[in-house]
């Protein structure tokens, strides 16, 4: 391997792209020539659009692009390609593999989608229904997936499915990537509690897959999900923000234009929101300087965590701020919005949508399980699907 | 500016061998026994940290006799105290250590840096006041502008001690100051009086000290009289209020690390306990009402420990934020400190309210602590202040 890569030359490497691509130009062309430059995310290798450099180095990169008004790649749009789909195929997948879907995914001309949640396998996430059989040199899936974002939009999907029924629940799982547009599959808007439909339900029938779509190995499904879902936390958990730069700059604000609506009780209440708003903008802060110091730690678990119980509280608080203005709704329609937006529309908006996040990407129960478990070290709860065949488990 | 929030290597280091002479001369048996003795603190033990290791003048510049690291080092000092409820006067004597370095003291910091301990004589409750809005923040929020006062340090207005002037023409204190701490073994006490302020030796004629039976026997508080005793001026007007407010952010940013610590020691002990002690055939820990309960604290934790230091680190860079930052800490940790405390009690069932077993230390450290320098509440209404967040109408 070549001497590691700086901050120094990766300034010089942007600068020389941009001095030899027009920002301005066919975006398309301009995101596949970044991806080529290995400039699309640096940590990646050499080849599949990195520079094998410290991951610390991308937010330089991204802001050098920024400034030059580049195009970017929708990063909202395709964040489910970005930040689960991405890792687990550099992890588990073959060359092959790699070369063939990692560019078209970063220059979100694919976008992905995430086959895991179904109807009887939530938190249980191991008990998967979906079955793939073997068929020929390829494999015949079937089975019903929710809570399946961006599903109606995307060309892939990143499946679990069950390979062996007889085999302990997480030893018969493989993960395959699901081909969106071949036949069999069909895709229906899940509405939710918002009115809006942000998510999907999936129905798999009689998909014919190649075992060419098949990553990692048959059994290893659950080994691979795991990269999925730890990366599925992090990127939950983890966006910075400057200071009321979330929700509890919406209340603020309200609070600040709005003096009539002000009690003692209200008073107190928002500034205690305030505190913890700023305690976990800091704990995020203090995680990416872990991060970019190479000291990752568990806390990108308690960012989720205090995330969802802190956005639900103040959005809850908004709304009796408001009283009855605050029950005014915009609109029940069943929108298929194309970016999750937490702060968009009015206080009721934003207080239901944020009972989902509690909810997505684990449950706060099944987390506080894992970090009682995981990172105090706490014994497990006894079990009772230890050692059983999936297909004899109570269901 | 973008301070660092995790922990230097050197840092790292510091904390171990604290931790180490900790476990080593401050089991919690020992600190019980001290506890309950007449003695108001472990006098081996400052000596030991002070004398002998130079924790005292960690952030005193060497050339007066300190070690020349900053208050982000002592604040991890400060963590292990916490960890330990070590009953040493070192919080005290540190925020005395900031009051001196703000008015350049250099003759009484050598004496600190040598292992003297000083402390300020307030009330453990007064902590650094809400700043008086901006002409600017005033304009949108006139409100708050009436309601916060005219002196920026209401400390200074606090303790009824009214100076006269001896024959001599050195200055005299008169009057009464309560529930001070740290002060019983202080070789200087430094006072608040009339606007200005005033060292007062500790065997200084007319003064004395009475000590008080305290929540937390850890820290005794003592009342302090002055009864024409006999003081040095330091500092009068602006420059005495603004060196008593550094010291008090100092203090309550400070003291958060020693929440920190406090609340980890909760958090790890009872972990530690529900891991081995069984009930209906299952180790306590496996019940989720209580790993729960556990995952909850532990995430409180995590962001206390990024608040204090983003807290530390604010004071030990003069940064404009560093007001703010102590504030924060105080209105997060401190509560976050009381809970892990009472967790720790009722987890640990039966033997967690019995004197043989030292979660009662940290639970009575911990209530103290979140009164100390100001609770939470008080510094909440700072916040409002600075945040630009004013109260309803009256």
């Amino acid at each position: 391997m070549a001497e590691p890569v700086t901050a120094e030359t990766v300034r010089e490497r942007v600068d020389g792209f941009l001095a030899g691509h027009d920002p301005a130009g066919d975006r398309m062309e301009f995101l596949r020539a970044r991806f080529d430059a290995g400039l699309a995310w640096v940590h990646y290798p050499v080849g599949l659009g990195g520079l094998g450099a410290p991951r610390v180095l991308q937010p330089l990169v991204d802001q050098r692009f920024a400034a030059a008004g580049a195009p970017d790649n929708s990063p909202r749009r395709i964040g489910i390609g970005l930040g689960m789909a991405a890792p687990t195929i550099l992890r588990h997948g073959t060359a092959e593999q790699r070369a063939r879907f990692l560019r078209p995914l970063w220059t979100a001309e694919e976008v992905w989608c995430q086959l895991f949640s179904e109807p009887g396998a939530g938190s249980d996430l191991a008990g998967v229904a979906t079955r793939a059989v073997r068929d020929g040199d390829g494999w015949l899936v079937d089975g019903q997936k929710v809570w399946t974002s961006m599903a109606h939009q995307a060309r892939w999907g990143i499946l679990l499915a069950r390979t062996d029924p007889a085999a302990a629940k997480h030893a018969g799982l493989t993960y395959f990537l699901c081909d969106m547009h071949t036949s069999g599959v069909e895709v229906r808007p899940l509405r939710q509690a918002t009115g809006e439909a942000e998510f999907n339900e999936v129905f798999l029938s009689g998909v014919r897959l190649g075992d060419e779509l098949r990553l990692g190995a048959v059994g290893e499904g659950w080994a691979v999900a795991r990269t999925t879902l730890m990366n599925e936390r992090v990127a939950i958990g983890g966006a910075a923000l400057p200071r009321e730069g979330g929700m509890i700059g919406v209340l603020a604000r309200t609070w600040r234009q709005r003096p009539e609506l002000r009690t003692p009780a209200l008073h107190d209440e928002v500034l205690r929101l305030w505190v913890r708003a700023e305690a976990l903008r800091l704990t995020g802060i203090r995680l990416r300087q872990q991060l970019a110091a190479g000291e990752p730690g568990p806390e990108g678990s308690a960012m989720k965590l205090a995330f969802a119980a802190l956005t639900q509280q103040i959005s809850g608080t908004e709304v009796e701020l408001l009283g009855a203005e605050g029950l005014r709704h915009d609109h029940w329609r069943a929108d298929r919005p194309e970016e999750l937006d937490l702060l968009g529309r009015g206080p009721t908006y934003r207080w239901l949508r944020a009972k989902g996040n509690s909810i997505e990407g684990g449950t706060s129960e099944v987390l506080r399980n894992i970090v009682a478990e995981r990172v105090l070290g706490l014994p497990a709860e006894p079990r009772q699907d230890t050692g059983v065949a999936w297909k004899d488990l109570p269901r | 500016m973008t301070l660092d929030l995790r922990y230097t290597e050197e840092q790292e280091q510091l904390r171990d061998s604290v931790r180490a002479m900790l476990t080593d001369h401050a089991p919690w048996a020992r600190v019980l026994k001290v506890a309950e003795s007449p003695e108001p603190d472990d006098a081996d033990l400052w000596r030991l940290l002070s004398v002998e290791t130079g924790l005292a003048g960690l952030a005193v510049p060497e050339h007066l006799g300190g070690a020349g690291a900053t208050l982000a080092e002592t604040a991890v000092v400060l963590e292990e105290l916490g960890r330990a409820v070590a009953p040493v006067p070192y919080l005290g004597t540190t925020v005395a250590a900031q009051l001196l370095l703000h008015l350049g003291e250099s003759g009484l910091l050598r004496e600190l840096a040598g292992g003297e301990p000083m402390a300020l004589a307030l009330p453990f409750d007064v902590g650094p006041a809400a700043p008086v809005p901006s002409a600017d923040a005033g304009a949108r929020s006139a409100v708050s502008r009436s309601r916060a006062g005219s002196s920026p340090v209401s400390g200074l207005r606090l303790p009824g001690v009214e100076v006269s002037t001896a024959p001599d023409g050195n200055p005299l204190l008169n009057g009464t100051v309560s529930s001070v701490a740290d002060a019983l073994r202080a070789r200087m006490l430094l006072v608040p009086a009339g606007g200005a302020l005033f060292a007062v030796e500790a065997d200084a004629a007319g003064l004395t000290r009475t000590p008080v039976v305290s929540l937390d026997e850890t820290r005794p508080l003592c009342d302090l009289s002055m009864w024409n005793a006999p003081g040095r001026l330091l500092a009068a007007g602006d420059r005495a209020a603004s060196a008593l407010d550094a010291a008090l952010v100092a203090g309550a940013a400070l003291l958060a690390s020693e929440q920190l610590g406090l609340a980890q020691w909760c958090l790890d002990t009872t972990v530690e306990y529900l891991r081995t002690r069984y009930q209906f055939g299952r180790p306590v820990g496996s019940f989720q009402a209580l790993k729960h309960r556990l995952a909850d604290l532990w995430v409180e934790l995590v962001q206390a420990r990024a608040v204090a230091r983003h807290a530390a680190s604010a004071a030990a860079q003069g940064d404009p934020d560093a007001r703010l930052a102590a504030a924060l800490a105080q209105a997060h940790c401190g509560p976050v400190a009381v809970r892990a405390a009472e967790e720790c009690v009722q987890m640990h069932g039966g033997i967690g309210f019995t004197w043989e077993h030292p979660a009662h230390l940290y639970l009575k450290r911990a209530k103290s602590a979140a009164v100390a320098y100001g609770t939470a509440a008080h510094h909440r209404a700072t916040l409002a202040t600075l945040a630009d967040l004013a109260p309803a109408s009256p």
